[in-house]
């Protein structure tokens, strides 16, 4: 008795996890373009536009490139199965999900890859220049991102002689003077600037042009109609969600639910919205006063954020 | 009964040479190959019998070899790489019978294929000096041997073979003066004695016979700057050979390190392993930044060689390390992950080397500017070789990723140890860990996108068909292995346990657990089957529920799916030349690490005769080559080859001034003598 409810009971925490991420993102998304908007001046779509997007898009018809193997269907479904992945095992509306054992931050960073490849892919697959050239630019770019982002996730394990997540985000709970050690804030800083260049932000990419040549993402998916640009809208806003949400609870856990229990969880979901959407609304009012970097600039600011992740890890040895 | 299957291993392997060379052209490749099966088969079973008894077999003989006799001693480090060394094998032959008429059915080829395996087998068995050099040898040699069976039709083939053979005699060269000063000074030749002798040595000769080694077996293992055989070698082998020398023979390099270091010498000071390290930081990147712009599929594959045996010998260093600074169980970690690493190498290497020799014989190139679409007209073949690229890129749930938490982990944990070589080579080696992956993932994103999907960028591709059932068999078994060890890692990992305590005895276990992989001791779990099966749900759920919630509107009645030309930007006409190419994809990579690589551009630009400002054509070359070996190797070849010319003066052809040398000489001798 006490094992299927038991079990019930993690389900629902699971679902609730994975609903507030995937209807979360897209809120997200929305949340953030109607900051941009209004801090220019405008008075932008509703928030839940994404939202609207999406159920459009999933009833239209998908159409595929003449030459496109199966690859250019699989990618957009890889990248949201990914999403979801990481949705279930990660600490986002609890530190006690329930394959949280699992939830290594390394095995997250190469499911985020797998999905970012597949895209890559996919955008390859059709056979024009535009998708080639956003692989590409993609690519370059997570290539030398990835650097600052492992060397980030070492410097916050050291405290917790782990890479669990759920066992790093109670250990900002149980520890709170780790979270303010120089070691953290330079971690936090390393992380900020690589989940920037991951999600396709600016200073990095921009996502709210549609001209495909200066852009990376839009160039990337341009073949993708219907539904299976749903799939992508729909990933990338769900990566974005994960990406801000274990930022949050990595340097802000609080409010995180640390025990089973419905009230604990409702707590742990308001908390993670209301934290995710302060930093989106921060991401988007810096996008405000941003310009897009060239591209051949980008290498200069990702190796600042690794040189910040490489002094986090030796002030973190220092320190401990 | 296990002595006994290491000499039947010995005497399929050379009968199968023998039959190679001499049976009639139909029979020969068929014989040759189930001999070698033979081979790896009794092989394989002398491996497991070791790895699961933990007891090492000896075969001791002093009438086969002459003065120094042979002597096998098979322990559980030697065994887990007999065993990659014939999983390898047997699945190259199987492709091999399919490839055979692509230059692998000649007498030479047919007979030095079972001999390169046969050695290879051998290496690790080796329990004395000369045997081990006897072995290693015999592998350069028939390794040699079959760079050179293209040589008729690929003119490369010649100087790749020249790189090769001064390479690997230069290794031969300094392993042979490491060991002749352990030996001397133990007395014998054996391991057993060396192992035994060697605490006594001077710290000065310990070190030398390391850093000889060292290089010896480094060029092997293709780390940088001793590499430069093997972006040539390893390409212009036969697909077969390009598998058996990138998944099994560099191998032997690392376990030449492992058995030197480790064993023979029962480790050493920090400052070896911090070397080690720095050898596998630099191999790594440079393997991987070169095949991040190679635009040569095969070449591609050789630098990622490279790359991988960088991975290694950082875990391999770092295992030293540890254990130098008194931490045997992290040294023991550190090493089950660098064997791990190699064991997955060998899988998805070989199946790619062997799909990219599939792309070969189906396409007739190997340049990826040339490729494309090949994922619609060799479905099979592509996507073994994605499996393999996936691999490669470490990415769940495939098994390059369990290799490579392993290595995180272990460096991760390693940081626990308070020394400054620790705290300055861990980061710059996780760092280094995660660029290789990055750039491993846009190399093998480029491979693949380039290379299989998109339009033909030539008639040859356009024309492409599958390759025949055997390569297809052959390829598809280590790409099989790739998914087996991604999901079910534990299938391997007791064995390298086994391997690891033979090096570092007396720890525990570095890892436990069945379905999850748990570190002993530390805080570390990761469960490859529960994100196999959590992605394979995923995928279930992303297509089912779109259209379970989906509203049918009843009056829309069309197709889900409609095929369409692409839409490009609304371009009319999109032809394959519009596409990005290899170069293309991998120019952003290669201007952002110019300083490395050190591209040379060259811009012609022709006028038509009436005006110059007319232009008629434009041509834009751009080639990458190693800059190592232009830098490094350039002026050693250029030092030798003015002195070579110098000595072409003193000889002329003129029979009198030969003579006239020969009395100089006589002179000489007598004015000294007297």
């Amino acid at each position: 008795m006490t094992d299927v409810s038991t079990a019930l009971a993690s389900t629902l925490v699971t679902l609730t996890q994975v609903a507030t991420v995937a209807v979360g993102g897209p809120l997200l998304v929305g949340l953030m373009r109607k900051v941009r908007c209004r801090l220019e001046g405008r008075v932008g779509p509703p928030i839940h536009q994404p939202l609207l997007d999406l159920r459009k898009l999933f009833a239209k018809q998908r159409i595929r490139p003449d030459h496109a193997s199966w690859i250019f269907p699989a990618a957009p479904v890889i990248l949201v199965a990914t999403a979801l992945v990481i949705a279930v095992v990660s600490p986002l509306v609890t530190t006690v999900p329930t394959w949280g054992r699992d939830a290594d931050f390394f095995a997250v960073v190469f499911l985020l890859l797998l999905g970012s490849v597949f895209l890559a892919l996919g955008g390859l697959d059709p056979g024009t220049p535009f998708g080639g050239m956003g692989a590409s630019r993609a690519m370059t770019i997570g290539a030398l991102a990835e650097p600052a982002l492992l060397v980030s996730i070492l410097a916050l394990s050291i405290p917790a002689q782990t890479s669990n997540l759920p066992a790093l985000v109670r250990s900002g709970l149980d520890q709170p003077h780790l979270l303010a050690s120089p070691s953290r804030l330079l971690a936090l800083g390393a992380f900020v600037v690589v989940v920037l260049a991951e999600s396709g932000r600016l200073p990095v990419d921009n996502p709210s042009t549609h001209l495909e040549l200066t852009m990376i993402h839009e160039a990337l998916v341009l073949e993708y109609a219907g539904a299976d640009l749903a799939l992508v809208t729909l990933g990338e806003s769900m990566r974005l969600a994960l990406l801000l949400g274990l930022l949050v609870n990595l340097f802000v856990p609080w409010g995180v639910a640390t025990h089973p229990g419905a009230a604990w969880v409702a707590l742990g979901v308001v908390a993670l919205a209301g934290k995710v959407a302060a930093a989106g609304v921060a991401i988007a009012v810096f996008e405000v006063f941003t310009a897009k970097l060239r591209l051949f600039r980008l290498p200069e600011l990702l190796a600042g954020s690794l040189v910040l992740a490489v002094v986090a890890v030796v002030t973190a040895l220092g320190v401990g | 009964m296990s002595s006994a299957s290491l000499i039947i291993e010995a005497a399929a392997g050379f009968t199968a040479a023998v039959a190679g060379g001499t049976l009639p052209a139909r029979l020969r490749v068929p014989a040759a190959t189930v001999l070698t099966w033979g081979a790896c088969a009794s092989a394989a079973v002398a491996a497991v019998t070791v790895l699961q008894s933990g007891q090492p077999i000896v075969v001791n003989s002093t009438q086969i070899l002459p003065l120094t006799g042979i002597t096998l001693v098979l322990d559980p480090l030697g065994a887990v790489f007999v065993v990659v060394t014939a999983v390898v094998a047997v699945a190259a032959t199987i492709y091999g019978l399919g490839y055979a008429r692509h230059g692998l059915s000649t007498r030479t080829a047919a007979a030095t294929l079972p001999l390169f395996v046969t050695s290879m087998l051998l290496v690790p068995a080796a329990g004395s000096v000369a045997t081990f050099l006897w072995a290693w040898e015999l592998m350069a040699l028939s390794s040699l041997l079959l760079v050179l069976v293209d040589h008729r039709r690929r003119e490369a083939a010649r100087s790749a073979a020249q790189w090769y053979a001064v390479m690997t005699h230069i290794g031969v060269a300094a392993i042979l003066f490491a060991f002749l000063m352990l030996s001397a000074h133990a007395g014998g030749q054996t391991f057993a004695d060396i192992q035994a002798h060697a605490g006594g040595l001077s710290p000065a000769v310990r070190s030398a016979a390391f850093v000889l080694a060292l290089i010896g077996f480094g060029s092997k293992a293709g780390a940088v700057p001793l590499h430069v055989w093997l972006p040539k070698a390893h390409p212009e082998a036969p697909s077969p050979a390009s598998a058996l020398m990138s998944g099994a023979m560099v191998s032997l390099g690392v376990y030449g390190i492992v058995r030197m270091g480790d064993g023979l010498l029962g480790g050493g000071p920090a400052w070896w392993w911090l070397a080690v390290i720095a050898l596998g930081v630099v191999s790594a990147l440079f393997g991987a930044l070169h095949s991040a712009t190679s635009t040569d599929l095969k070449r591609l594959l050789a630098y990622s060689t490279a790359d991988n045996m960088g991975l290694v010998l950082i875990g391999v260093g770092a295992s030293g390390l540890f254990a130098a600074e008194g931490s045997p169980a992290l040294a023991a970690l550190a090493m089950v992950a660098a064997l791990l690493v190699l064991v997955n190498h060998a899988a998805f290497k070989g199946s790619l080397f062997l799909s990219a020799g599939s792309v070969q014989v189906a396409t007739g190139t190997r340049d990826l500017d040339r490729l494309g679409g090949l994922m619609r007209r060799m479905p099979v073949s592509a996507t073994i070789f994605m499996v393999g690229a996936l691999a490669i890129a470490a990415l769940p749930p495939l098994n390059g990723f369990v290799g490579e938490w392993l290595l995180f982990q272990s460096l991760l944990h390693g940081l626990a140890v308070s020394s400054t070589g620790v705290a300055v080579a861990v980061p710059i080696a996780v760092a280094a860990l995660a660029l290789t992956g990055g750039l491993t993932a846009a190399a093998f994103v480029k491979a693949m996108g380039i290379g299989f999907l998109g339009r033909p960028r030539s008639q040859e591709a356009a024309r492409a068909g599958e390759v025949p059932r055997t390569m297809r068999f052959g390829a598809g078994l280590l790409a099989a292995a790739c998914v087996v060890l991604g999901v079910a890692p534990m299938v391997v990992i007791p064995a390298i346990e086994q391997a690891t305590l033979v090096v570092i005895p007396g720890v525990a276990e570095p890892l436990h657990g069945g379905v999850e992989l748990e570190l002993t001791g530390l805080r570390g779990v990761l469960s490859p089957v529960l994100l196999a099966v959590g992605l394979v749900l995923a995928v279930g759920v992303v297509v089912t529920l779109p259209r379970l919630l989906q509203v049918r509107r009843p009056q829309v009645r069309r197709p889900r799916v409609r095929r369409s030309d692409a839409w490009g930007c609304g371009r009319e006409l999109q032809t394959a030349r519009m596409q990005y190419t290899a170069t293309s994809f991998a120019e952003p990579m290669q201007r952002v690490f110019n300083d490395v690589l050190r591209p040379a551009h060259d811009l012609d630009v022709s006028h038509t005769a009436e005006s110059r400002y007319f232009i008629e054509s434009i041509a834009y070359r751009t080639t990458i080559d190693d800059a190592v070996e232009r830098r490094v190797y350039g002026p050693v070849i250029d030092f030798f080859r003015w002195w070579g010319g110098r000595a072409r003066l003193l000889q002329n052809g003129s029979v009198h001034r030969y003579l006239a040398y020969g009395l100089v000489t006589l002179v000489v001798i007598l004015v000294v003598l007297t």
